[in-house]
């Protein structure tokens, strides 16, 4: 049906003031769904003009290609290396322990449970899910931390290997819930024909069900992946403000929404270098996670084309 | 029937291999259950000893023996009542438009949902930093509760987009066309019958978002959020603090005793967003009997 809404001539003549104001009702809800337009565009402007100032200081090869962060004292030196490699080690750690467990769960839950189990287990996964990233943090720094000192016993009280784990539980409800989202989009037909040929349970699920929601498996893994990249404080308090490129995941490390939030929380004062260089940083972040949402869109496209 | 031993000895592994790959798949999902009770456990254990009516109501310290949390409570619930008053109305004003009003999809609606849905993969702290150019600095309204609230609204507005789009299209197409054949406008037929039906489900979306943003912290931070205040924000202009932003500070702080205090405050926050799904749950309950 179509609700288009006339503004004619005609129209107006019929329907007198009611049409007028029915136009404008239109027009309101129309701007008000341009704020989101509106978003976008203020987010690319603020960030592509804040770090103009702050690119005129440190030249973007510099900044790049820099391996060292060390924003005071003045001078510093403001090489992104560290923070990307913290992030870096954070978004695979997670990566690394929710993308097989996620898959898993969304395997048990949509081909192995019982109704009654996948009800329990569907909507407590979903409560783990609204937990609030700062009780992440805490949990990562006075749980995850403590446990892992009994393994490591040299291990600081934020590390990298902490945050990792924080964020990857963070993540493991997303990867299962979109996963099984992909799995149940697989028609039975495929499942049925290969029962039929005599094939167990777990042939079925790993020969026919997960090739076929490959790609929407795979657009999961990236859409859970670039959360963890965006998470802040989670990693925040759990692996620390430590920008350093080295790969020891018993040692705090920096994330570039890290340092973000310590640098607008500390004492920067406005028009410095440094409180500048939020805006070089929060650009390079929002790049990255551009770029994995539009991957996993194609994907997710794609793998609705084949089904439908 | 042929007597195979080398296809029965294959059949046998291939059916110990599925029992096998199934224990593997259900403790990949008990893992998440048990997480959650371990979570639970630990705040209990650290937070309950805090947790009394006086703690909910003193003001902030630095001594973590005396300190109390109303600041802090107050400083969320400004925020947030700020937060839906400007999100809710915009956002269901242009899930409208999406949903009613364009039914044809132009090109230019297309691009705007498109749009909503990349929005909604933005990091939190990057609304952070918009809200700290456009509002603190560019309208100068300062590190004020109404800065915080404006980037708070813009953050969730594209949840509450997508929620109430949702819950509009569960609206039965007869409903639109009852109402108009009996004379009614469009913006009639809206407000009186498709708005009323599809409220329960708008108010459920708009609940979770709500409880989305309470935890939200690292975007409060950056627009300037403090993390000590003497009281609670009386005007819009105020400055203020809220719950996870003193999670966050007490938990960072060195001193012995702060990470208890921490945890009472998780606590406090754990229970408000308990009452909010609750609400949410039992919403979406009452709909479905009068259905």
């Amino acid at each position: 049906m179509s609700l288009k809404l006339s503004t004619s001539a005609r129209y107006r003549r019929t329907f007198g003031i009611r049409g007028v104001s029915e136009a404008v009702v239109k027009w309101i809800c129309f701007l008000c769904a341009l704020v989101s337009v509106l978003t976008t565009i203020g987010i690319i402007t603020v960030l592509i003009s804040q770090s103009i100032p702050f690119f005129q200081e440190v030249s973007p090869a510099e900044f790049f290609s820099g391996t060292v962060w060390q924003p005071t004292p003045e001078p510093g030196k403001f090489g992104i290396l560290p923070l990307i490699v913290g992030t870096l080690i954070i978004t695979v750690g997670a990566g690394l322990f929710a993308v097989p467990l996620g898959l898993l769960s969304a395997i048990f839950l949509s081909e192995y449970a019982p109704l009654k189990l996948r009800n329990f287990l569907k909507p407590t996964l979903e409560l783990l899910a609204g937990i609030p990233t700062v009780v992440y943090g805490y949990f990562g720094l006075f749980f995850v931390t403590p446990l892992l000192r009994h393994v490591l016993p040299q291990i600081q009280s934020s590390n990298a290997l902490s945050g990792a784990i924080v964020v990857g539980i963070m993540i493991l409800p997303l990867v299962s819930s979109l996963c099984e989202d992909a799995i149940s989009a697989v028609p039975r037909a495929l499942r049925e024909g290969a029962y039929g040929l005599g094939a167990t349970k777990m042939e079925v699920t790993t020969k026919i069900v997960v090739p076929g929601a490959l790609s929407g498996i795979m657009a999961s893994f990236i859409l859970a992946l670039s959360r963890a990249l965006g998470e802040t404080m989670a990693v925040t308090l759990a692996a620390g403000s430590n920008p350093t490129l080295a790969f020891n995941p018993a040692k705090a490390i920096e994330t570039m929404t890290a340092y973000i939030v310590s640098t607008s929380k500390g004492d920067a004062g406005v028009g410095t270098v440094r409180y500048n260089s939020i805006f070089a940083v929060g650009i390079t972040l929002f790049g990255f996670t551009m770029v994995m949402n539009l991957v996993a869109t194609r994907l997710v496209k794609k793998f609705r084309q084949v089904y439908s | 029937m042929i007597v195979d031993i080398a296809a029965r000895k294959r059949l046998a592994r291939r059916k110990r291999a599925d029992r096998i790959f199934q224990t593997l798949c259900f403790f990949a999902a008990s893992i998440g259950v048990l997480i959650l009770v371990l979570f639970l456990y630990k705040i209990l254990v650290d937070g309950m000893g805090r947790l009394s009516l006086t703690f909910i109501r003193s003001s902030l310290s630095s001594r973590p023996g005396k300190t109390g949390i109303w600041p802090a409570i107050a400083g969320s619930a400004y925020v947030m009542a700020l937060t839906t008053a400007i999100a809710v109305p915009t956002g269901i004003a242009a899930a409208i438009y999406l949903e009613e009003f364009n039914t044809r999809k132009s090109r230019l609606s297309e691009f705007i949902q498109l749009n909503i849905a990349n929005l909604a993969g933005v990091p939190s702290i990057v609304y952070g930093m918009l809200g700290l150019a456009v509002f603190v600095r560019w309208l100068s309204f300062r590190e004020s509760v109404l800065s915080g609230a404006l980037t708070m609204s813009l953050l969730i507005l594209p949840m509450v987009i997508i929620v109430t789009q949702e819950a509009l299209r569960a609206v039965p197409k007869g409903y639109r066309d009852g109402s108009l054949a009996l004379g009614s406008t469009y913006w009639q037929a809206i407000f009186h019958q498709v708005l009323p039906s599809a409220a329960p489900g708008i108010f459920t979306g708009i609940i979770l978002s709500i409880s989305r943003a309470i935890g939200e912290t690292a975007p409060l931070i950056v627009v300037g959020a403090a993390a000590y205040v003497a009281g609670a924000p009386q005007r819009v202009s105020d400055h203020y603090t809220v719950l996870p932003i003193k999670i966050f500070d007490w938990a960072g702080d060195a001193k012995e005793g702060f990470n208890q205090v921490a945890a009472t405050a998780i606590l406090v926050l754990m229970i408000a967003l308990l009452v909010l799904n609750s609400a949410a749950i039992y919403l979406r309950a009452r709909s479905r009997l009068r259905r």
